[in-house]
């Protein structure tokens, strides 16, 4: 999934001085040291670095850091949401010209970039000593075979956001289990024809998080080798639900990011969604119309009473290998993803991915207006700890992303069953990866 | 010597491109091992590609039902223009010329919306009526709503080709046709046609090439159908799938190349074939 919102974290700033605290501490003695004296001899000489991102919030955080530093410059580039910016890094890395310093990376792209040593790893710099700033799925996800690929700038923990005057209207109950979740959709629909309990076409992002969810682990990795799976017990489950909400039409076949999504859930016609935390701020801005429609549920579960959720998207600030001015961009990662930076952003709305944040009382403790006074933090909060573990994103996730329409999607517009298109997905999944030189079994 | 130049400009302007992407074409490059050469490996698997057969077919199939319905409607309204039997000819003219003017891409922007079933035009047409309309844009019916916008885009054009070679028909041959009380249906068939045959032949060769390119229409419509249009929908937007979320480069050059060729070879087949009619 292409997430076209802004999802934020902070870190928080105790944190931040925690960390250059343990860097200061240990200079000269160890490799970690000597690189980040590197970034603050950098920080002081000056200079230029180039920031390719769409997060929105980012701009503020830049700002902030010029003001600071008066000697450096940060020029923040938007060349493409998602895999648009991927297709651009990808394309800079191979003419080896024109790379920046610092790229904002999904964690579901992060294993493709890695795998090919695209990205400078931060250990050096005393990255690996941040592992209990962050929540375990970021983290997890940030880091691979001993190295740290990236810091993470937001995360995405599930949860159920709902349209509470639609369900009020028909007497619809919150579900807290899938089960529950396909009876009120069906209940929904009937009552009006026009409404949906929730739109979906086809999106990858959203499959995997529910399989996730569901205890499935379809991706092993281990190096180059490679197992893809979508057959396991949790998969299954998954299928089996969603199958009913395709064969019942009780998803309204509206893509996510079109006008027409911002359109339904203005006019309750799209009356849920079940997403990352970054949700709670895109409604904010981008669908203004329904403030005081909106609240925020737990995730629906697969069996009642159990407490797994899943990511659902998730961003990462990450320094390609061939950036010449690493040094430079470690001093404003680190300020973006740990340090004043992360208050800025989560000022303006993103969703933050460090401990200290999330359990920061004013934090989860905060009224949002738009959802009706709810303190909505404390749901999602409680997701992000919530998070399953052990999911793994494939080193050619972004490839796989793209074909999921032509494969799975069949499932949306044909007879074919959404076990037939997982299956063709493997399959030509399995066939790329071969290709590409990987070791990968079914 | 005074070719030096244009040899120069021409070879790195058309012989460079073809070259690097033969080049690209005979090797491999993989995330895991790098580069290597393979020599026709990745010609052998394009044409063993069911993604790629497919998508050839599909533009096959566009080829053979919406260009001669795109030139017939072009060749009616050349030939009703030219009659002069038309009140307001150059109002029409320019109204029927003007798609053309708009970018493709904010053509098929603007036929998308109108095809959305639930806001768009076909969706107002159904509320209204309390019908319910096939959605054109389905797996079934999507390359027809393609067809539509290009045949929308490309009339005006194709007249405008032949209504300038009507324009050249020299006035003695009708006023010959009259004074033998030829019919108008015998003028057109007998005098208008066989005159412009030469730009009948450019136009359909035109035509071939652009049916064959089809890349920016299913392209912008693929974010409101992605599951009708495939990444492989057509041979163009596989190359391009392939390059830009594969990084299969060489793969995709190959792909391009070969379509090349198919695309020279059909288009020389009608040349001859036209000519030869004309002689």
């Amino acid at each position: 999934m292409t997430v076209r919102s802004r999802r934020v974290l902070r870190g928080t700033a105790v944190a931040g001085v925690l960390a250059l605290g343990l860097a200061a501490c240990s200079s000269g003695e160890t490799g970690s040291g000597e690189a980040a004296q590197d970034a603050e001899a950098a920080l002081e000489e000056g200079g230029e670095i180039t920031v390719w991102a769409w997060d929105p919030t980012l701009e503020s955080v830049a700002a902030d850091f010029e003001a600071e530093n008066p000697n450096i410059t940060v020029n923040l580039e938007n060349v493409g949401t998602g895999n648009d910016q991927y297709t651009a890094l990808q394309n800079a890395i191979a003419a080896g010209d024109g790379v920046p310093d610092v790229a904002q990376i999904e964690f579901y792209a992060l294993p493709q970039f890695a795998i090919s040593e695209a990205l400078a790893d931060l250990t050096p710099y005393g990255a690996d000593q941040l592992e209990g700033t962050f929540t375990p799925g970021p983290w997890g996800a940030v880091q691979q075979e001993g190295a740290v690929n990236a810091l993470p700038t937001d995360s995405g923990p599930m949860a159920l956001f709902y349209n509470a005057r639609v369900f009020d209207e028909h007497g619809i109950e919150v579900p807290t289990t899938w089960d529950e979740y396909v009876e009120a959709a069906r209940q929904l629909h009937e009552a009006d024809p026009d409404a949906y309990l929730t739109n979906d076409v086809g999106d990858a992002g959203f499959t995997t998080s529910l399989i996730w969810q569901a205890g499935g682990r379809p991706y092993q990795v281990d190096g180059t080798d490679v197992t893809v799976d979508f057959t396991d017990a949790g998969t299954q489950q998954f299928t089996s639900t969603w199958q009913t909400m395709l064969d019942e039409e009780l998803v309204a076949p509206v893509g996510s990011w079109s006008d027409e999504w911002y359109q339904g859930l203005s006019d309750g016609s799209i009356a849920s969604l079940v997403i990352g935390a970054w949700m709670r701020g895109n409604l904010e801005s981008s669908v203004p119309g329904a403030s005081g429609d909106w609240a925020v549920a737990p995730m629906p579960r697969w069996e009642s009473g159990q407490d797994v959720t899943a990511e659902n998207g998730g961003s990462s600030l990450a320094i390609p290998a061939a950036s010449e001015n690493a040094d430079l961009a470690w001093a404003f990662l680190e300020y973006a993803t740990v340090g004043d930076g992360v208050a800025t952003r989560v000022a303006e709305g993103a969703f933050p991915a460090t401990v200290a944040e999330l359990e920061d009382p004013a934090f989860r403790e905060q009224e949002f207006e738009y959802f009706g006074g709810q303190a909505v933090n404390e749901v999602l909060a409680e997701s992000a700890a919530q998070v399953g573990e052990g999911w793994q994103y494939l080193p050619f996730q972004v490839y796989a992303n793209s074909i999921f329409n032509d494969t799975v999607g069949q499932a949306y517009v044909s007879g074919t069953t959404l076990t037939e298109g997982l299956a063709t997905w493997q399959e030509q999944s399995v066939a790329y990866g071969n290709d590409q030189g990987f070791t990968v079994d079914q | 010597m005074f070719i030096g130049p244009f040899m120069l400009v021409f070879a790195l302007v058309f012989l460079a491109p073809i070259a690097y992407s033969l080049y690209l074409s005979v090797f491999r490059t993989q995330m895991v091992g790098g580069t290597t050469f393979v020599g026709l490996d990745n010609y052998a698997r394009a044409l063993q590609d069911p993604q790629f057969w497919e998508g050839l077919s599909r533009v096959s199939l566009f080829l053979v039902v919406q260009v001669p319905i795109m030139l017939g409607i072009a060749l009616l309204v050349a030939l009703a223009i030219d009659s002069g039997r038309l009140y307001g000819k150059s109002f029409f003219r320019i109204s029927i010329f003007m798609p053309y003017a708009v970018p493709a891409v904010v053509a098929s922007l603007m036929w998308g919306f109108m095809y959305g079933t639930r806001f768009g035009l076909v969706g107002n047409i159904n509320d209204t009526f309390g019908i319910t309309l096939p959605n054109p844009l389905s797996p079934d019916l999507v390359l027809a709503s393609i067809a539509n916008i290009v045949t929308w885009e490309f009339v005006g054009y194709n007249m405008l080709i032949f209504y300038a070679a009507l324009r050249v028909v020299p006035h003695s041959l009708y006023e010959a046709a009259e004074i033998d009380g030829a019919s108008q249906w015998q003028v057109v068939r007998s005098i208008k046609i066989p005159a412009i045959r030469g730009a009948l032949v450019i136009a359909t060769i035109f035509s071939i090439i652009g049916s064959f390119q089809l890349f920016n229409e299913p392209s912008i419509l693929q974010s409101l159908a992605p599951n009708a249009i495939t990444t492989s929908f057509t041979p163009n937007l596989y190359a391009y799938s392939l390059s830009f979320s594969g990084q299969q480069y060489n793969y995709s050059a190959t792909v391009a190349i070969i379509m090349g060729l198919i695309t020279m070879v059909i288009a020389y087949v009608v040349q001859l074939r036209g000519m030869r009619k004309e002689a």
